[in-house]
C-alpha cells in the first residue's frame, strides 16, 4: 500500500495569534511556525503503517511557499520516504488545495491519502472530504483508530454521539483526530538526516489547477471580549449570586 | 433565490440545532426548503418541520442513505441543488455535516464556508479562524453558498404551517463505505449541545474524581462537558469535549471545574450566558471569561457546592 500524507505549515498552536493593525489579516511575519497538529498525527500514523509492513511507501506533500518545506523536513524526520512541495506563494483555499491534491493523486497513484481533519489556521475542515469527492473515493473522517483489513480499512470515527466504526474500500481518504496516536519525539540524528534529503517540487500550474480565490476576506478582527466578571470569595457567595443576580439556579 | 437546509434528526424529529439552522437560512432572505434523509421509518420527521419560513420538505428515504454515510448522500444533495436551482445549502455544524457538506461543495465546484457565526446578508458572512482567536468577515459570491452554521448563534424559529412534503428518489447504490458499529454513550443526562446547564471538568478533576463532577451534574440536571486535558487524562470521554475543534456549547450556565482556559476550549463555550470558573490557580486564563470566579481547590469547593445547592 502506498500512502500520500499531507502536512500544512501553520502558526504554532501555542502562539497567541495577532491581527494586523489595519485589520486585513493575521500577523504571520514573525510568528513561530509548525506542522499543523492534526497533520502530525496523520504523518505519525502513515509512518506506523509502513513500520508495521502494511504500507510500502509514504509520500509527504505540502502546498505552499519555499518556507513550508520545513514541514516536509519534519515529515522526513518522522520517517516519510519521499517529500513533495506543490509550489504556491499565495495562500490557497480548501477547494484549490483539494483540486491540486486530486491531480497529484492521479500522478502518484496512492492507495490511501491520510490527512489532518482540520488546518488550525483556516479551521475549515474541508480538504479531505473535497478530495475524496473529486476522486470518487470513500472517506473516513475524524479517525481515532485505523486498521487495514484486506482491500478495506476499518476506521473508528469520533462523532458527536460517540464513536462509529466504518469499513471503507481502498483507495480512500482518511482524516485524523488528535486521539489517533501520540506523535513520536523526533531525535536529532533524524532531523540532521532529513536536512540532506531531496524534496521534489511541482508548480501548481503544472497540475492544471485554477487556484484563483473564490472568497474575499473583507477584514479580520479579534472577537469582542466578554464583559469582565468578578471573583467570589466563597461557595456560599457563589450560590447566592447564581440564585439572586444571575437567576440561573 | 431559494435555500435548502439539510436536516439532522433522531428518526422522529429534527434536532434543535437544525431548527436554528433554519433561522440562519432564513437570514439569507429567501424561501427555505428542507431535506431529510434516512431510513424509510424516518418519514415522520417531516411533522416536526412545521416551522415559520419552511415551504417544502424533501424526504429522501431508503437503505442507501439510512446510515447517513457521506458518499451517496453528497451525490444526491448535489443533484437536488442542481435540479432545483437552489442558491444556498445550509446545515448546522456537527460531525455529520462536517463530513458531508464539503463533499457536496466539491461536487458543485464551490468554496464552502464552515462554522458561520453571523450572516450579514446573502453574501457576507462571519466565521472564526485560528482556533476562534480571530473572526474573519468574508464575502462569498459562489453560485451556490454552501454553509455550516454554528447553531448556538441563531435563535429558535417560530412555529409555522405544516410544509408541503415531497418524496425524493434515494440513491440505489450504497457507497464505498459501510457502517460496522455504533457506540453511543448510554447516559440519561441531557444532550451536551442543547443542555440548559453544563458542568465541565478539566485535568484538575483528577484530584477529586469524576464521581464528584457527576454528582454535581445530576444535582443540576446538567450535561457533562470536558476539556481536552480531561479527555487526554482519561477522565472523561471524547464526545464530552468542548472546543472549537470539538463541540461548541452555549448553555444558560457553564461551570468550568479545573479547566485552565486555553483558547481552544474557550472558543467552544464563551457564548454561554453565565460562566462559573473554579480553579485553585488565581492566574488561570479561564477567569478572564468567567462571570463568577472562585479561586479554590476542587476538593473543597465541589463538595461544598453540592451541599449549598442541597440547602438552597
Ligand atoms: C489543535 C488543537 C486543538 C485543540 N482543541 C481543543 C478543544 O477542542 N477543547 C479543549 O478543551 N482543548 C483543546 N486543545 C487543548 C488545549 O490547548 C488545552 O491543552 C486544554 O484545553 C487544557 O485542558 P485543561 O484545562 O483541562 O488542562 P490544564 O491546562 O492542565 O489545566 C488544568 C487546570 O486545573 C487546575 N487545577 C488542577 N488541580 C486543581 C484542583 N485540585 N482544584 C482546582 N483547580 C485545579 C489548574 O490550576 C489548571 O488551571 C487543543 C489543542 C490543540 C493543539
Ligand atoms: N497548503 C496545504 N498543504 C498541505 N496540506 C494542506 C494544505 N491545506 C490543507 N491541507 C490538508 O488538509 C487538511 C484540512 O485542511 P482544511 O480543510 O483547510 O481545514 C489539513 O489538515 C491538511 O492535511
Amino acid at each position: 500500500m502506498k500512502i500520500l500524507v499531507t502536512a500544512k505549515r501553520v502558526i504554532d498552536s501555542t502562539v497567541r495569534v495577532r491581527v494586523r493593525s489595519d485589520g486585513t489579516g493575521v500577523d504571520t511575519a514573525n510568528a513561530k511556525m509548525a506542522m499543523n497538529p492534526f497533520d502530525e498525527t496523520a504523518v505519525e500514523e502513515a509512518v506506523r503503517l509502513r513500520e508495521a509492513g502494511t504500507a510500502s511507501e509514504v509520500l509527504a506533500v505540502t502546498l505552499g511557499d519555499a518556507g513550508s518545506e520545513e514541514v516536509l523536513r519534519t515529515a522526513l524526520a518522522f520517517g516519510a520516504d519521499r517529500a513533495l512541495r506543490v509550489e504556491s506563494d499565495d495562500p490557497l483555499e480548501p477547494l484549490a488545495v483539494s483540486r491540486a491534491l486530486a491531480a497529484l493523486v492521479e500522478r502518484e497513484q496512492p492507495d490511501l491519502v491520510l490527512m489532518g481533519k482540520q488546518a488550525i489556521d483556516d479551521d475549515s475542515n474541508q480538504v479531505g472530504q473535497m478530495l475524496a469527492q473529486h476522486l470518487g473515493w470513500g472517506q473516513a473522517t475524524f479517525a481515532c483508530a485505523v486498521r487495514a483489513e484486506g482491500e478495506e480499512l476499518q476506521v473508528t470515527r469520533e462523532v458527536d454521539g460517540g464513536r462509529r466504526t466504518v469499513a471503507v474500500r481502498l483507495p480512500a481518504v482518511v482524516t485524523t483526530e488528535l486521539d489517533l496516536n501520540q506523535p513520536r519525539y523526533i531525535k536529532l540524528p533524524n532531523i540532521m538526516k532529513a536536512k540532506k534529503k531531496h524534496i521534489d517540487r511541482v508548480a501548481l500550474a503544472d497540475l492544471g489547477v485554477n487556484a484563483a480565490p473564490r472568497l474575499e476576506v473583507l477584514g479580520v478582527a479579534e472577537p469582542p471580549p466578554r464583559a469582565s466578571g468578578e471573583r467570589v470569595a466563597s461557595v456560599a457567595e457563589l450560590v447566592e449570586r447564581l440564585k439572586n443576580d444571575a437567576q440561573v439556579i | 433565490m431559494s435555500v435548502l437546509v439539510f436536516a439532522e434528526h433522531d428518526g422522529a424529529r429534527v434536532t434543535e440545532a437544525t431548527r436554528r439552522a433554519i433561522t440562519a437560512a432564513a437570514n439569507l432572505g429567501a424561501p427555505v426548503d428542507v431535506v431529510v434523509a434516512g431510513a424509510e421509518q424516518a418519514a415522520g420527521v417531516a411533522d416536526s418541520l412545521a416551522i415559520e419560513g419552511v415551504g417544502r420538505v424533501w424526504l429522501c428515504l431508503g437503505p442507501a442513505v439510512a446510515d447517513q454515510l457521506a458518499e451517496p448522500l453528497a451525490e444526491r444533495l448535489a443533484a437536488l441543488v442542481r435540479d432545483e436551482g437552489y442558491q444556498a445549502l445550509v446545515a448546522a455544524t456537527s460531525t455529520q455535516t462536517r463530513d458531508l457538506l464539503p463533499r457536496v461543495a466539491a461536487a458543485l465546484d464551490v468554496q464552502m464556508l464552515s462554522d458561520v457565526i453571523a450572516i450579514e446578508d446573502a453574501e457576507t458572512f462571519v466565521r472564526p479562524i485560528h482556533g476562534g482567536s480571530v473572526l474573519a468577515r468574508v464575502r462569498c459570491r459562489e453560485p451556490v453558498r454552501v454553509l455550516t452554521v454554528r447553531s448556538t448563534r441563531f435563535d429558535r424559529p417560530a412555529a409555522g404551517d405544516p410544509p408541503a412534503v415531497q418524496r425524493l428518489d434515494a440513491p440505489a447504490e450504497p457507497g464505498p463505505t459501510r457502517l460496522l458499529e455504533e457506540q453511543g454513550s448510554a447516559s440519561d443526562r441531557p444532550d451536551l449541545t442543547s443542555a440548559r446547564v453544563v458542568v465541565a471538568g478539566g485535568r484538575g478533576v483528577a484530584d477529586v474524581g469524576v464521581e464528584e463532577l457527576e454528582a454535581l451534574a445530576d444535582q443540576l440536571g446538567a450535561a457533562i462537558g470536558a476539556s481536552r486535558g480531561a479527555v487526554e487524562a482519561g477522565l472523561l470521554p471524547n464526545e464530552a469535549q468542548v472546543g472549537l475543534t470539538a463541540k461548541v456549547v452555549a448553555p444558560e450556565l457553564y461551570i468550568a471545574a479545573g479547566i485552565s482556559g486555553a483558547i481552544y476550549h474557550v472558543s467552544g463555550m464563551k457564548d454561554s450566558r453565565v460562566i462559573v470558573a473554579i480553579n485553585h490557580d488565581p492566574e488561570a486564563p479561564i477567569f478572564e471569561v468567567a462571570d463568577y470566579g472562585l479561586g479554590a481547590d476542587l476538593r473543597e469547593a465541589l463538595p461544598a457546592l453540592r451541599e449549598a445547592l442541597e440547602q438552597s
